[in-house]
């Protein structure tokens, strides 16, 4: 697709061929088009918060589906990721100038001796892009930095990751040890990586086990209001 | 493993590493015990049974590149044991857990045969022990087959020979490549170090010689 955009001049395009073209641009992975495209749309007046979710999140979520069908591989998945974090960098302050909606916020970590965060780093992007306040941990997170930053940051989701069948297991002492605090019920509790499935979410007592970045975005989206749901009729 | 001692005509039977990663080995057909295992570990297989004379043993391997879809290889040793069953008197398997999450250690209990114990070939090869006391978690592990294999099994499928600017996406957080050399060979010795500045990673050697797997073959080799 590279070289058929060659000769493209982004800014010539009307709106609807500039998103549809970034969509392109994040297909492939092309951090600097994707940038200049939303200069281009900022100074047309586009909203920071509708740049986001109409042309980033709405590109990202094609990838993610492709991924998902074994069309798009990891490599490209970084590629279009990379590109995206190009766009939401530029966006992020104009975010929280403009007050941009948030609908929830989230702790996210890997577990105790697991370090490979690539899965952890693009759900907290694309919950970003949806508009979660994300509160990111980072690699090899025992326990007490779990409880630590729920007690701190009073997130609506905990978030754990692992790629490794040695380190998910962990994921259980977390739970455990929220069960054990009697503060399990405060919070949903995500949990994701590629040896995970969804047998083993619900053994360890998760709300839910989410295979990718883009169902972890809808599945915290029907849980959060699900659960407001439930308060307001309660 | 040229110059090694265990470089003797049957363990030079072995296939080529290209052919072990994507195809596997069949049985001979001979022998009353049969391995089944990872094509990774077919020529230090071949190497044990020609150092100790193991000919009553029979092996057959399963493409080595399942170990960068784990998912699949539980189904896969499932089928080679019902194909092989009434061939052989005895079958093992010679693949750890591999990632497979316990489903492979669950099939070879309904199965009926024994596998190695622990998570994958890097623990076995150091000695489980000695393995799980080492905690190292930043710590990236090559063997003798994956030193030679590395760019089928590391750069190509994860796009580095396409995009290496994705690299510290994937190896920021390790600090070292550990090559657990199964052999005494400065040709795959130089060929470990070299991939281990393609990653960034320090470089580290550890000569395991084969670890557990010689000696699981050996109580293989007595039962049968």
């Amino acid at each position: 697709m590279a070289d058929e955009d060659d000769d493209i001049i982004l800014a010539d395009l009307n709106d609807e061929e500039l998103v549809e073209q970034m969509f392109d641009d994040l297909y492939d992975g092309m951090k600097d088009e994707i940038e200049d495209a939303v200069h281009i749309l900022l100074d047309r007046g586009w909203a920071p918060y509708r740049i986001l979710t109409e042309a980033l999140v709405g590109g990202m979520k094609i990838v993610g589906e492709d991924f998902r069908d074994g069309i798009l591989f990891v490599p490209e998945v970084l590629l279009a990721a990379n590109a995206m974090k190009g766009g939401m960098a530029i966006l992020k302050p104009l975010l929280a100038e403009t007050g941009a909606p948030t609908i929830g916020k989230m702790v996210i970590g890997t577990v105790k001796g697991d370090i490979h965060d690539i899965g952890k780093n693009l759900v907290a992007m694309m919950m970003e892009g949806a508009g979660f306040e994300v509160v990111d941990l980072g690699i090899n997170n025992p326990v007490e930095n779990y409880l630590e930053a729920a007690a701190a940051e009073k997130p609506d989701i905990i978030g754990m990751s692992a790629l490794l069948t040695t380190t998910m297991p962990y994921m259980k002492v977390v739970i455990d040890t929220m069960v054990a605090e009697g503060i399990r019920d405060d919070y949903l509790v995500l949990v994701g990586g590629a040896p995970l499935n969804e047998e083993f979410g619900k053994a360890i007592g998760a709300d839910a086990y989410c295979r990718d970045a883009a169902v972890a975005v809808e599945t915290a989206k029907d849980l959060i209001a699900r659960r407001h749901n439930q308060r307001a009729a309660g | 493993m040229t110059g090694t001692p265990d470089s003797d005509t049957r363990a030079s039977a072995a296939p080529n590493d290209a052919t072990l990663t994507a195809a596997g080995l069949a049985p001979t057909g001979h022998g009353k015990v049969l391995i089944i295992a990872c094509g990774a570990l077919a020529r230090e297989i071949l190497a044990l049974r020609a150092r100790h004379g193991w000919d009553h043993i029979d092996l057959t391997c399963l493409p080595a590149i399942l170990h960068n879809h784990p998912e699949k290889i539980t189904d896969a040793v499932r089928e080679a044991v019902a194909r092989h069953r009434t061939s052989h008197d005895r079958i093992f398997v010679a693949y750890a857990d591999c990632g497979t999450g316990g489903t492979l250690q669950t099939a070879c209990a309904e199965l009926g045969v024994e596998m190695i114990a622990g998570p994958h070939c890097y623990a076995f090869y150091e000695g489980l022990t000695r393995f799980e006391g080492l905690d190292e978690i930043t710590s990236f592990y090559l063997t003798d087959f994956l030193v030679r294999q590395f760019d089928a099994f590391v750069w190509t499928p994860l796009g580095l020979d396409r995009h290496p600017e994705l690299r510290d996406m994937y190896f920021g957080h390790y600090e070292t490549l550990v090559y657990q050399a199964q052999t005494d060979d400065p040709t795959l010795t130089d060929l470990a170090r070299s991939h281990a500045e393609r990653l960034g990673l320090q470089f580290e050697r550890r000569l395991t010689g084969y670890g557990d797997l010689e000696t699981a073959m050996a109580r293989w080799a007595a039962a049968g």
